[in-house]
């Protein structure tokens, strides 16, 4: 399979007071045409300025990208791609949809005026032909009446019709990668599940590539077909997501998975992982994960792991796996 | 009145339920305007001095001054002085100046249309100058537009009317002869007494706008725009801005409505035959039946521009409706 999109040893900072305070450490990792790809993590992993820095969505932030490459459609390298180049690119090529949909609407404008904007702007149609376009996303995304809908506000819809207008409104223009950031974290379970199943749906129908950002295993496991696992702005494991689930390498992968309550299980208190997220601006030295790691060793406080490619194209940055493979890949 | 529930802005909703609701709020007038006109009538009275004696000269002698007293009808009790001058009013008759013996409308005839121009201008300035201000200052936040706009907003806050409107006159008028010194003869005597009375306010919406709009330049919908592939110049005005004018037109009404009271200080400067110029006289002279006049007339006027900013807010945020 092609890739579509490929990260490169992407840093990305943002400036606090003065002080530079880098988010990404080099993050790699590749999308392949058509393919799901689950980028999970607790909070403050740096998934969501990863989704950002592939958007360069960084205006009204301190937020710029250090260095590393981002390769889209082969050898086209967003990161030296103008504000013109991007803006070609966002709502396109590359689509996105948010974890809150109640707020990530214009609520003074209606659902067609806004769904209307990507469509005139990158398609070009012409007024009546972008509304016929428009309904007929609509009613792909399952939003009964359309027409109707088109001329309401976002108040007058539930979070999962709003979800579903972004939805509409990041493939109208058939992207070839869908960003989704959390799109179901907010939404109750049932409308999560319904949610999700037309993402699915959709993606294989369009044959479209999505990077799914979820700190949700149960959503990773429904919808992926590979995971990239970040800590403290690095990819820590990579992996397919049933070699992922079946044999964990990292601890913190291991956490995350024994962390899931599993049904039928009789436990006082859940599984989780000690401690919490480090600041990035006081990360630890050598391995960030270490000082909640179940199996350090001393070298984890001395030196960083590297990243190491094992078998089945998985690879996992943890000196557990040192001896195992030599192989290093920088 | 105003009512937050699932439903469309009325704007959209069609003409009728505007006109409906207008109406009924004019039907709401009546009562307000009633305690309104008691409140100005008694506390008129309340002015200390005499205003027979004023009328009736220095060197009066005191029965000159009652028979004045009486003529005027200002021997009666309070209360039935009330009775009358409201069943004058509810026959269209505003009374008669006790100064010039005019009646009051002749009086307010070649008044008030300059004020309301005057307000109007000043309002247009405040409005566009102070949106333009703002917005850039948030833009380029912390940047040196955002510095230069704020400094000359708080000149225009600190600057006083009088010496604003006497350097303008300076250099306007005197030095470059652009603009009459005074009066309201044709559009260009406007200028100068419009800029004067509109600076601080001019100033309060930009200071308004500019934080306002920092506020909204945060939200998630601010990011999708962007992430559409939307321009700047289209995310800032159409979807940033029009989410950031409720605080901005409540001060732009508030502001509207003591403008309409008339500016004693620039229509003195610009010796401007305004309103305000013509309170401020009636009021020295206790022309009772003028300053009521005038303060009922400034109160309609402030209640028609509250109706106005409350029509405006649905059209700003379609959650609010007005039910008729």
């Amino acid at each position: 399979m092609e890739k579509l999109l490929q990260v490169e040893k992407l840093e990305t900072q943002f400036t606090k007071d003065k002080q530079k305070i880098k988010i990404l450490h080099g993050v790699n990792f590749h999308i392949h045409q058509g393919e799901v790809l689950g980028l999970v993590g607790e909070s403050g992993s740096g998934k969501s300025i990863t989704s950002l820095s592939i958007m360069k969505l960084f205006k009204g932030t301190s937020g710029e990208i250090n260095s590393g490459r981002i390769l889209f459609n082969g050898d086209e390298d967003l990161i030296n791609k103008s504000e013109t180049e991007m803006r070609k690119i966002r709502g396109k090529q590359i689509a996105m949809i948010f974890q809150e949909p109640m707020t990530s609407l214009n609520p003074v404008m209606k659902i067609g005026e806004q769904l209307l904007e990507p469509i005139r702007l990158h398609l070009g149609l012409e007024e009546k032909k972008a509304k016929e376009h428009a309904v007929s996303i609509l009613k792909k995304v399952g939003i009964p009446r359309a027409e109707e809908i088109m001329n309401e506000f976002p108040h007058q819809l539930s979070g999962g019709m709003r979800q579903r207008i972004m939805i509409a409104m990041a493939i109208s223009c058939n992207p070839q990668l869908l960003i989704a950031d959390e799109p179901s974290t907010a939404l109750d379970v049932t409308i999560q599940a319904q949610i999700l199943d037309l993402m699915k749906q959709l993606q294989q129908k369009e044959k479209m590539s999505v990077l799914l950002i979820t700190h949700d295993l149960g959503v990773v496991a429904e919808m992926c077909e590979r995971v990239v696992v970040m800590y403290a702005g690095r990819v820590v494991e990579e992996a397919d997501v049933f070699d992922l689930f079946e044999s964990p390498k990292h601890p913190y992968t291991k956490g995350l998975i024994a962390s899931v309550p599993k049904l039928g299980q009789k436990k006082e208190k859940l599984d989780s992982i000690k401690g919490n997220v480090p600041n990035p601006s006081e990360l630890p030295k050598g391995c960030k994960f270490a000082p909640r790691c179940n199996d350090v060793m001393p070298i984890c406080y001395e030196q960083e792991p590297p990243e190491l490619n094992l078998e089945n194209a998985r690879s996992c940055s943890c000196w557990l796996y040192k001896e195992e493979r030599g192989g290093i890949r920088v | 009145m105003l009512k937050s529930y699932r439903a469309k802005g009325f704007f959209r909703k069609g003409l009728l339920t505007v006109l409906q609701y207008i109406i009924k709020r004019i039907f709401e007038m009546i009562p307000i305007l009633f305690i309104v006109s008691i409140l100005i009538f008694f506390f008129t009275h309340l002015i200390p001095g005499d205003p027979a004696r004023l009328v009736a000269g220095k060197d009066a002698t005191f029965e000159e001054v009652a028979t004045i007293r009486e003529e005027l009808g200002l021997d009666k009790p309070i209360w039935e002085q009330y009775v009358t001058y409201m069943g004058n009013l509810f026959q269209g008759d505003l009374g008669t100046s006790l100064k010039t013996g005019l009646p009051i409308m002749d009086m307010f005839v070649d008044r008030f249309m300059p004020s309301i121009y005057l307000t109007l201008f000043s309002m247009v300035w405040a409005l566009v100058i102070g949106l333009l201000i703002g917005t850039l200052s948030a833009v380029f936040k912390n940047k040196w537009p955002d510095y230069l706009g704020m400094v000359s907003a708080v000149s225009g806050i600190s600057l006083p009317g009088f010496w604003l409107g006497l350097i303008l006159i300076q250099i306007f008028s005197v030095q470059l002869g652009w603009f009459p010194t005074g009066g309201a003869d044709g559009w260009k005597s406007y200028v100068l007494p419009s800029l004067t009375l509109g600076a601080g306010i001019m100033s309060m919406l930009a200071r308004f706008t500019r934080s306002s709009l920092l506020e909204t330049l945060k939200a998630d919908f601010i990011r999708t725009g962007r992430a559409k592939g939307l321009k700047e110049s289209i995310v800032i005005p159409k979807h940033a801005l029009r989410n950031s004018l409720i605080p901005v037109v409540t001060i732009a009404g508030l502001q509207f409505g003591f403008l309409l009271g008339g500016s004693v200080v620039v229509e003195t400067v610009f010796s401007f035959p305004g309103m305000g110029r013509l309170l401020i006289d009636s009021i020295s002279f206790r022309d009772y039946p003028v300053i009521q006049a005038e303060l009922l007339l400034f109160s309609i006027e402030f209640i028609m521009v509250n109706l106005v900013v409350d029509i405006l807010y649905s059209y700003l945020n379609p959650k609010i409706r007005y039910t008729a």
